[in-house]
């Protein structure tokens, strides 16, 4: 039943929610912070971009993504002129496909959790004669780390569900970019209901399991 | 030692405008609640910018509209003591007295961090986080963390309003023997006049955004200028006879 097709789809789901949630925490946690620490113009329309992905279909937003990484795409051409090489339909695009679905997630619980964290205990380490480097890691981070886990934890969650935007710029290549959501569909598609049974009732328990550890883990740490 | 300020800035309906200076001595910023007490405190600190005006400590120009000087509040040095304290919840009494001690060579630190248990009678708190000590013990934690760098002045911004009495006497008591121990400016902001008066070399009241009156507790008690000031007195002389009363 556990054939390698089904393995396959299963490690490169789990390898393409773990990289895409590693760049997820460290673009989302800068992102947040900037939103909820800097004031610019432009800033609310800056967080409605980065909040378009949780509200589109992932269908429009894996156009926007051929539009831009596609190999004739805006940034995607310049990319394929100087080193002859696509993004797309590579397991790569299903870490961007699986990053950008994810990042809003990031985004808002981190930024409301360092919204929340106390101003004078920010002003009191400037006035302790440290940077907003420092203070960022050792006083605002710390004190959000229970926003940034749920957020690093709903990200992950939605990285490995993630279906649409992965099947417009990864496609559903067996043994190269179907992720375990793509393989279900592929199975559940050509009628092959025992593939499917096994990898449906896999990926809930996989997905309870991860959500349980997620759970005694922020327990642990807050 | 000296600090002169003289503070100049706008918030909707409300201006301050306030200008003092003190030498070597503990001051007390008298003043209602929405006086602008707290804000000019904030100013001397860097964490709010006036609109105008000059700060200066000790001859150096911390603040200067005319010559466009502003200097980040981490590069003045000051020990400021918030109202709340802002202790960092998640570290421990030690932890946030070292996290005072900025720019002090790693050992050097440490020994100044014993130095301040000891002297802040902390000794068996180092490692419990803030909200499991009393509340005389974190108004010492947050002296502790603000003294550890030896600060050129020290600000204090209502630190003893949530005290019970007993209490408040006994920290009115220490800022008064620290003020032996380190002889830099302290400036208090306060809204009870019998502290101010019990603790000032200098007090300077404010009213409505403006300085009314400075001098030593006893020259302006006596001598009035306003008559702001002259129902503050009035006020005091009041609630000294409702106490003295059986």
């Amino acid at each position: 039943m556990l054939d390698n097709s089904l393995l396959f789809s299963l490690r490169l789901s789990l390898q393409v929610a773990a990289v895409a949630t590693m760049f997820v925490i460290i673009v989302g946690i800068a992102i947040a912070y900037i939103l909820a620490r800097r004031f610019f113009r432009g800033k609310e329309v800056l967080d409605m971009i980065f909040t378009l992905p949780l509200v589109l279909p992932p269908t429009v937003t894996g156009y926007f993504l051929i539009i831009l990484f596609g190999r004739n795409g805006m940034i995607g051409r310049h990319l394929y002129d100087w080193t002859g090489w696509s993004v797309m339909f590579t397991w790569y695009a299903a870490v961007l496909a699986s990053f950008v679905v994810a990042l809003p997630l990031m985004i808002k619980t981190t930024r409301a959790a360092i919204e929340s964290v106390d101003e004078n205990l920010i002003r009191a380490s400037y006035t302790l004669g440290h940077s907003e480097w420092w203070t960022a890691w050792k006083v605002i981070l710390p004190l959000a780390k229970k926003g940034i886990l749920a957020g690093a934890i709903l990200s992950f969650a939605r990285a490995m569900g993630e279906f649409g935007a992965t099947l417009m710029i990864a496609g559903n290549l067996p043994g190269k970019t179907n992720t375990m959501p793509l393989a279900i569909y592929s199975a559940a598609a050509s009628g092959d209901r025992d593939q499917a049974n096994v990898m449906v009732l896999l990926f809930t328990v996989i997905s309870g399991l991860f959500l349980y550890a997620a759970n005694k883990l922020s327990k642990k740490v807050l | 030692m000296s600090l002169s300020v003289k503070v100049n800035k706008a918030f909707g309906a409300f201006t301050l405008d306030a200008e003092w200076s003190i030498e070597n001595e503990l001051a007390e910023l008298f003043g209602y609640s929405g006086a602008g007490k707290s804000l000019t405190l904030q100013m001397i600190a860097g964490l709010i910018t006036p609109d105008e005006g000059l700060i200066s400590l000790n001859g150096q120009k911390l603040y200067d509209s005319a010559s466009s000087i502003n200097l980040m509040p981490q590069e003045r040095s000051f020990g400021y003591v918030f109202q709340d304290l802002a202790l960092f919840p998640h570290m421990t009494v030690l932890e946030n007295i070292l996290y005072g001690g900025h720019g002090i060579q790693k050992n050097e630190r440490r020994q100044r961090a014993a130095e301040m248990i000891e002297r802040f009678q902390l000794i068996g708190l180092e490692k419990k986080l803030p909200n499991m000590i009393s509340g005389g013990q974190k108004q010492r934690v947050a002296l502790a963390r603000a003294l550890i760098r030896q600060p050129d002045a020290l600000l204090l911004d209502e630190p003893f309003s949530a005290l019970d009495a007993p209490l408040r006497m006994e920290m009115q008591q220490l800022v008064k023997a620290l003020h032996k121990e380190f002889p830099i400016p302290i400036v208090l902001v306060t809204h009870d006049l019998a502290e101010a008066c019990a603790l000032a070399d200098k007090l300077v009241l404010y009213a409505n955004g403006k300085v009314m009156q400075t001098g030593t507790p006893d020259a302006v008690l006596s001598s009035p200028s306003c008559p702001e000031v002259e129902q503050l007195v009035k006020t005091r002389e009041r609630l000294l006879q409702f106490s003295a009363s059986p």
